[in-house]
């Protein structure tokens, strides 16, 4: 039998728990930073898509980009350029990519000494390395690589934290606030495809939509993963059952859900506390996602069951803060 | 600017001095080309061309590199520095608020035997401002007796009434203390200030050395130095010795550091020191109290706290007893301190020993309580309240140095021989409306040391902050941070004024003449691509 958790440690360590505001700074950076990397992949994807189409269709799809992103449209006419400058740039828009990294590491660095330095200086690099760029005339063609510098610098930080930072407390806290954040992008992104499309959920798609399709799967960076799934055939009915319900891709729901649920466990158990709430919420939902079948969620509608999972994401956010981070201090001076 | 003393000194010609000790190929050029020495100490050397026995080996690993090379070096130094993020924040200015400390990659090097008389003397004076501290906000017998004046106590801006008749753990005031000490053109130390309130900087002296020991990673063996790595740890264990005796746990008191926050320009310090001690770094609104007892708010509940090391002024520890206006202090927080439930380090109140008049009555304070005649002597003060003192130093402006009694930073100093006749007015009249605020001292000579000037070697003033740390006992880790005026000819060390830092080495023992083996030029090594032909020491 296994002992324990923390059957041989406790007694040396100190007491549990940690500062709530860490908590809170180190839950934000990792929710900002995945924000920032799941824009960079979708912003990338359909830059390559619009050079590959029309402008008639190229126009809509811009629309489309800021609604999975939800991001309000930018003033006047919307146009690659202005709408990268929203995306990426903007300061104004505090999803943008610059301000994703930037708000990333400032939330770091309130709690430098919480994470090791190695987390810290990666971290910093690839801030100076973004905030290094400046929009100018067609920055936007030669963008790939800025792209892929975000998202490889996203990566490198998560390696760099799994390998470097003990997997304590303000660990799961940078777990559950990069699940969280996935859960509802992913969720954003496949919901607002599916109400978008037309399509037949056993039919696989035309050459016409094909592209679009597998940009959803490439903005999930799921292509891949799903061609040895499924082969390069795509029939809606098997890449929403991919991106929602696969229990082994990261960037699905049920995984993203099921991280958070673990982590809201250790959490619980670490902290000594019967945080009923988000366990609660988490728990639920994640039931929801172990047990739904794809062809009952796509007779539902793929969108209303996935503006659900968004409003669960919301209420686990709310009860995390709730319970954690911010807490009345009446309550724990009567317990 | 004009160096200090106006004079136009020997230039330091290469051939003369070098041709028989280097190889060859260095004579082409020598980095040292622009090196003055003026009537200032020089820490490199005792005549023009001619190194102390300690800095030989520096010397000649100097003048084997390129200017390219030790420009390269700098930069990567200076690379390394930002990556990290080892900056301090500059007041006022919204873009590039973070601005790295400049390092300078020549180590600054002093003796065994000079270190053990600092050690001696600096334990000396710590010691004697403690009794002072406890002696003022208790019974005031140096006030009865006369040896320091009341009025210039109470007048102080930084005495706290609200000290009075309240007992420290272990009667110890000022746990961590910074003192700045200058050398003199004899070669002698003295103590320029002390720094008794939050001194500030010992995360840069543990950078220097970091970065240094992987530029000169042979040197530093063939040196001996002292480590000073071990900082962290004794201050850690200084605070502990701290915990109050209404702790639950006196064995293993909950240690934390308190910070304003970001914004504060020492703050990558603060992160820094927390992370090495292993504690945590609270913020005010971290903190709260209950019924006299320190509070944090952890993810588990609230946690008590037995030791605060603040890094947070008196004036805003606490804005129901200090200053309202505060956000960073925490609310209650003096009163817990006064029931004894929690230990504040530094103790509050102890500015009112750090005040500039009064470090003028620091080597009678070292009698008084010692019946010792001080180790490290002051630099000769005139105080402004002293009538004799004033008009001798309004006839003399130009050659004193005025400052702020309750000042730090550098901020409201005049330095009388770069000044302006209009800058001089205007002290003039200041001191005149309020000569309380005001000493004087003479425009000092701060030694200099051989700094890395865009690929040259020039020299540059410095003086030295050694850490000084009392808990159960005192500790000094052997070194300090020596401070750099950067500008050329200026005597203004302050990181706020443009100054610059390098490591300073402590040696195991002190040398005779020719003890140091040469080491070649190619042992320096940019740490971007390590030389592999390193440790050839001849």
């Amino acid at each position: 039998m296994r002992p324990p958790r923390n059957f041989y440690v406790r007694s040396f360590q100190r007491g549990a728990g940690m500062l709530s505001r860490v908590a809170d700074n180190l839950y934000w950076m990792s929710r900002y930073l995945e924000r920032a990397e799941h824009t960079a992949r979708l912003v990338d994807v359909e830059l390559q898509l619009w050079l590959d189409q029309s402008p008639e269709a190229g126009a809509g799809r811009w629309r489309f980009l800021l609604e999975a992103l939800r991001t309000p449209a930018p003033a006047g006419e919307v146009n690659p350029d202005n709408l990268v400058n929203t995306l990426v740039f903007s300061r104004a828009n505090h999803s943008s990519i610059v301000s994703c990294i930037s708000i990333a590491r400032e939330n770091l660095r309130h709690v430098r000494e919480q994470c090791s330095s190695e987390m810290w200086e990666q971290l910093n690099r690839l801030y100076l390395e973004v905030i290094d760029n400046q929009p100018a005339d067609s920055w936007i063609l030669k963008s790939h690589s800025f792209f892929r510098a975000v998202q490889e610098g996203a990566h490198l930080f998560q390696g760099i934290t799994d390998s470097t930072m003990s997997h304590g407390e303000g660990w799961q806290y940078i777990q559950l606030g990069r699940f969280v954040e996935r859960a509802e992008t992913i969720s954003c992104l496949t919901g607002t495809h599916f109400k978008r499309m037309a399509f037949t959920p056993e039919q696989a798609v035309e050459s016409a939509e094909y592209l679009e399709w597998v940009g959803l799967l490439r903005g999930c960076g799921a292509f891949e993963a799903y061609c040895k799934a499924y082969t390069a055939e795509i029939v809606p009915i098997r890449a929403a059952e991919f991106l929602l319900l696969n229990p082994d891709f990261p960037h699905s729901v049920r995984f993203s859900v099921d991280r958070v649920n673990a982590a809201l466990h250790v959490i619980g158990d670490l902290t000594e506390r019967k945080a009923k709430l988000p366990v609660r919420i988490a728990g639920r939902l994640r039931a929801q996602l172990s047990f739904s079948q794809i062809e009952e969620i796509l007779a539902g509608g793929a969108y209303s069951y996935l503006e659900n999972v968004r409003a669960e994401c919301g209420a686990i956010h709310s009860a995390i803060h709730q319970i954690y981070f911010d807490y009345p201090v009446e309550t724990e001076m009567a317990s | 600017m004009q160096p200090p003393h106006g004079e136009q000194l020997a230039l330091l010609r290469k051939p003369a001095m070098t041709s028989s000790a280097i190889p060859a190929r260095n004579l082409a050029y020598s980095s040292f080309v622009n090196y003055q020495l003026d009537k200032a100490y020089d820490e490199m050397f005792e005549a023009p061309g001619v190194p102390r026995p300690q800095y030989r080996a520096l010397h000649q690993t100097l003048l084997g590199l390129p200017p390219e090379e030790l420009r390269k070096s700098q930069q990567a130094a200076d690379l390394s520095f930002l990556h990290e993020g080892i900056t301090f924040t500059v007041y006022g200015n919204k873009e590039g608020t973070e601005r790295i400390f400049p390092n300078d990659l020549v180590p600054r090097i002093i003796l065994a035997r000079e270190w053990a008389q600092i050690e001696k003397g600096l334990t000396q004076r710590i010691t004697a401002l403690n009794l002072f501290l406890k002696d003022i906000y208790h019974d005031g017998k140096i006030l009865n007796d006369g040896i320091v004046p009341r009025e210039l106590i109470y007048s102080c801006r930084h005495f706290r009434r609200e000290m009075r008749g309240l007992s420290v753990p272990r009667d110890i005031y000022v746990n961590i203390c910074g003192t700045d000490l200058v050398r003199l053109p004899d070669g002698s130390f003295a103590v320029l200030e002390d720094n008794l309130r939050v001194p500030s900087g010992v995360s840069y002296m543990l950078a220097n050395r970091k970065v240094l020991k992987r530029v000169f990673p042979t040197m530093f063996q063939d040196y001996g130095v002292w480590p000073i790595d071990h900082y962290p740890q004794a201050l850690l264990a200084t605070l502990r010795s701290m915990a109050p005796a209404n702790c639950p746990l006196r064995a293993d008191p909950t240690v934390a550091l308190l910070t304003p926050g970001v914004g504060n320009s020492a703050y990558f310090e603060h992160t820094f020191l927390a992370q090495q001690m292993g504690i945590e770094l609270v913020e005010g609104r971290d903190l709260l109290v209950h019924n006299n007892v320190v509070y944090m708010r952890t993810t588990s509940g609230l946690r008590r706290v037995d030791v605060i090391y603040r890094r947070v002024d008196d004036d805003f520890v606490d804005p129901l007893c200090f200053r309202r206006d505060s956000i960073l202090g925490v609310p209650g927080l003096f009163n817990a301190y006064r029931a004894g439930n929690v230990t504040l380090a530094n103790a509050i109140g102890t500015g009112v020993a750090d005040d500039k008049a009064v470090y003028a009555y620091v080597p009678e304070i070292i009698r008084y309580y010692l019946d010792q005649d001080p180790i490290i002597p002051n630099v000769q003060t005139f105080l402004m309240t002293n009538d004799k003192h004033r008009k001798h130093v309004l006839e003399h402006l130009d050659t004193m140095v005025v400052k702020a009694v309750g000042e730090s930073g550098g901020y409201g100093m005049l330095i009388g021989p770069h000044s302006s006749v209009l800058q001089r007015e205007a002290f003039r009249a200041r001191i005149q409306a309020d000569p309380r605020n005001y000493i004087a001292q003479p425009t000092l000579s701060l030694s200099s040391a051989p700094c890395l000037i865009d690929g040259e070697v020039e020299s540059r003033h410095i003086d030295l902050r050694p850490y000084i740390l009392f808990g159960e006992k005192v500790t000094l880790v052997p070194g300090g941070l020596t401070r750099v005026a950067l500008p050329k000819g200026s005597l203004v060390v302050n990181s706020s004024q443009g100054g610059g830092s390098k490591d300073t080495w402590v040696l195991r023992e002190t040398p005779t003449k020719g003890d140091f083996r040469v080491v070649n030029g190619a042992n320096f090594e940019t740490f971007v691509a390590p030389s592999d032909t390193a440790d050839a020491a001849v």
